[in-house]
């Protein structure tokens, strides 16, 4: 019951801030949006099947990639450029899925965070540069206002995130409920039963892999649309890492999790800026420590993250018999 | 033709760095089964910590010894303090851990000694040795280096007997603890070391690739490259891999793939031998009993 309110009232939020939020604070709640998205996926993979990605950026470029050279060098609207560079997505990752259903939990780590380490580069290469702009990167338009409304570019891109966020949150929970999702946990928590039990791993792990791939390809479409610029510097080790951060602070295995998570990563950096005020042009030293410090405690105190604080607390008051 | 021995050279002096740093992972792979993603930061802080006591005057050997030491102890601290509480965890916790020290480091360096690029001083400077026309005294040097680290950590547990109390706490620590060898100690050594390694071979490839809060980034890279390709388990295979990743990466960078995409170089080999033969070139085949 207390869930239900919390997802009403946060999506009631959602749908009546255009009508009131200024357009940089819409954008900044855009960005939310594509991060949950993102983490939405990584969790799937990462939480619910207990695959470890680092590299969870280069999948998001191939997704904001992706849909900028289809708008640009082809001339595409970005409702289908988008869906297109994600089904691209789903691809690789169901590709890379395969090799990685080779390395248990620390080669994949290891194989990941050399694909997003390498990812900038491989982005920027010059064998390609006349479909990604090279180093330079890639403008892309801005959506003009939906159906005809009146709306402005904000208010656009902030209802286009909305819409894919709400679609996906609900794809996601479908199928963490269902058949689909009870194969991931269980392959993740004993995958000798989960096989003996008939659970093609092998499959489900790939199949993961890639709606996975899919969800940050989505994020990733979504981001090129909404910032209007697609660069390699954006896609590096940094991205992949927040989107770690992210799920582990709002909680590994949890679909509203990710929404703390993605508010977590979008305003932290924020508000850290803020405070070169006091401690001088090295306060940008001061996100990685506040991610860092949060990561070791949350592992050490609430490894559910704050969704599993949330949950213990509505557990203690009652609002939610277990 | 000079080109080529030209590129083989300075493969083969990043190639000890890169070797050294896969020592370290390897050491700590053997007695926890984990990978250390701060090994990285961890050398980019000590190299920090060297290079503000030159800063402040120090002689570069003094600086050297001292910031060997501190890693050291710091090593240890680490292990005791932050690693040790995860010891049952599974290995996400673990790498999350482990993530989560390498964004400290980072901020740490960056607020202390500040985001722009330094220089790095090295004591090999001067006219190439022996008249050679390849290879620079930088370069020369830190080979040398790397040998005479690799000699010693070989020497320490061949033929001391904390050493051997090492290898068999890592080995098999049941046991170990039978015969009254403290594991745990030995764990948090084995910590201590690693960092002082990775020290030395932050010190070693700063003057090569400049001081900055990500300079390791890319070593790190190349190093967990290598111990894939040697295998993870084997320090002798990481030493390998390391030197042959260092000289692959000059190669292929300067006449294959071109310089601006080199960490593919890294991505390529780590996923090709995971694919091809997962425990590496001289690594244990893992069997596990279902």
């Amino acid at each position: 019951m207390a869930v239900r309110l919390a997802w009403g009232l946060a999506l009631a939020f959602a749908i009546s801030s255009p009508f009131w939020m200024s357009g940089y604070h819409l954008y900044q709640f855009s960005q939310v949006l594509i991060y949950a998205i993102a983490l939405l996926g990584l969790n799937l993979l990462t939480g619910y099947n207990g695959q470890l990605s680092l590299g969870h950026g280069a999948f998001f470029a191939i997704g904001g990639y992706g849909a900028a050279i289809l708008i640009v060098k082809f001339g595409l609207p970005f409702w289908l450029a988008i869906p297109i560079a994600s089904a691209v997505c789903f691809v690789a990752g169901f590709l890379f899925g395969f090799p990685a259903l080779r390395f248990g939990g620390l080669y994949l780590a290891l194989a990941t965070f050399a694909l997003a380490v390498a990812a900038p580069q491989l982005l920027a290469f010059k064998g390609i540069d006349f479909l990604t702009g090279g180093s330079q990167g890639l403008q892309v338009p801005k959506p003009g206002a939906l159906l005809g409304l009146p709306m402005t570019t904000d208010q656009s891109v902030f209802w286009l995130c909305l819409i894919a966020a709400v679609a996906l949150f609900v794809i996601a929970g479908n199928l963490v409920r269902g058949r689909f999702g009870r194969a991931l946990v269980a392959i993740r928590d004993h995958p000798i039963a989960a096989e003996s039990m008939g659970v093609n791993a092998a499959l489900y792990k790939t199949i993961c892999f890639g709606v996975s791939a899919l969800y940050a390809g989505v994020a990733g479409g979504l981001d090129a649309v909404a910032v209007g610029f697609v660069s390699p510097e954006s896609f590096g080790l940094a991205l992949s890492l927040a989107f770690l951060v992210g799920i582990v602070v709002g909680g590994l295995a949890s679909i509203g999790g990710v929404l703390f998570g993605a508010l977590f990563i979008e305003f932290v950096p924020n508000y850290a800026d803020q405070l070169t005020v006091y401690f001088g042009e090295n306060a940008k030293a001061l996100p990685g420590a506040v991610y860092g410090l949060l990561m070791i405690l949350m592992m050490a105190a609430a490894p559910m993250g704050i969704a599993g604080l949330l949950r213990s607390l509505a557990r203690a008051s009652g609002l939610r018999s277990q | 033709m000079v080109e080529l021995f030209h590129q083989l050279a300075s493969g083969l002096a990043l190639g000890g760095v890169y070797a050294i740093t896969a020592l370290a992972l390897v050491m700590i792979f053997q007695a926890t089964q984990l990978v250390n993603f701060a090994q990285g930061e961890m050398a980019m802080f000590s190299t920090y910590i060297a290079w503000w006591l030159m800063q402040n005057g120090w002689d570069y050997w003094q600086a050297f010894g001292v910031t060997v030491v501190f890693s050291f102890v710091g090593g240890v601290v680490i292990e005791r303090v932050v690693v040790r509480p995860f010891a049952q965890a599974p290995v996400l916790a673990s790498v999350i851990v482990f993530i989560g020290l390498s964004f400290i480091f980072n901020a740490l360096a960056g607020f202390f000694f500040g985001y722009s690029v330094q220089s790095f001083d090295t004591p090999f400077d001067g006219r190439p040795w022996f008249g050679n026309k390849f290879m620079s005294a930088h370069e020369s040097g830190s080979v040398v280096v790397s040998l005479v680290v690799l000699a010693l950590v070989f020497a320490f547990f061949r033929f001391t007997p904390l050493g051997l109390a090492m290898r068999a706490a890592a080995q098999n620590p049941a046991s170990a603890r039978l015969v009254g060898v403290r594991v745990g100690w030995m764990l948090a050594l084995g910590w201590g070391l690693a960092a002082a390694i990775g020290a030395v071979a932050g010190m070693m490839a700063a003057p090569i690739v400049y001081l900055d809060p990500n300079m390791m980034g890319g070593i790190l890279l190349y190093a967990f490259a290598g111990a894939v390709l040697g295998g993870i388990d084997n320090p002798w295979g990481a030493v390998f891999g390391g030197f042959t990743v260092g000289i692959a990466e000059n190669l292929l960078g300067a006449y294959v793939v071109g310089e601006e995409v080199k960490l593919s170089v890294a991505l390529i080999i780590i996923i090709g031998v995971l694919v091809a033969k997962p425990s590496g070139l001289f690594g244990r085949r893992i069997v596990a009993r279902v």
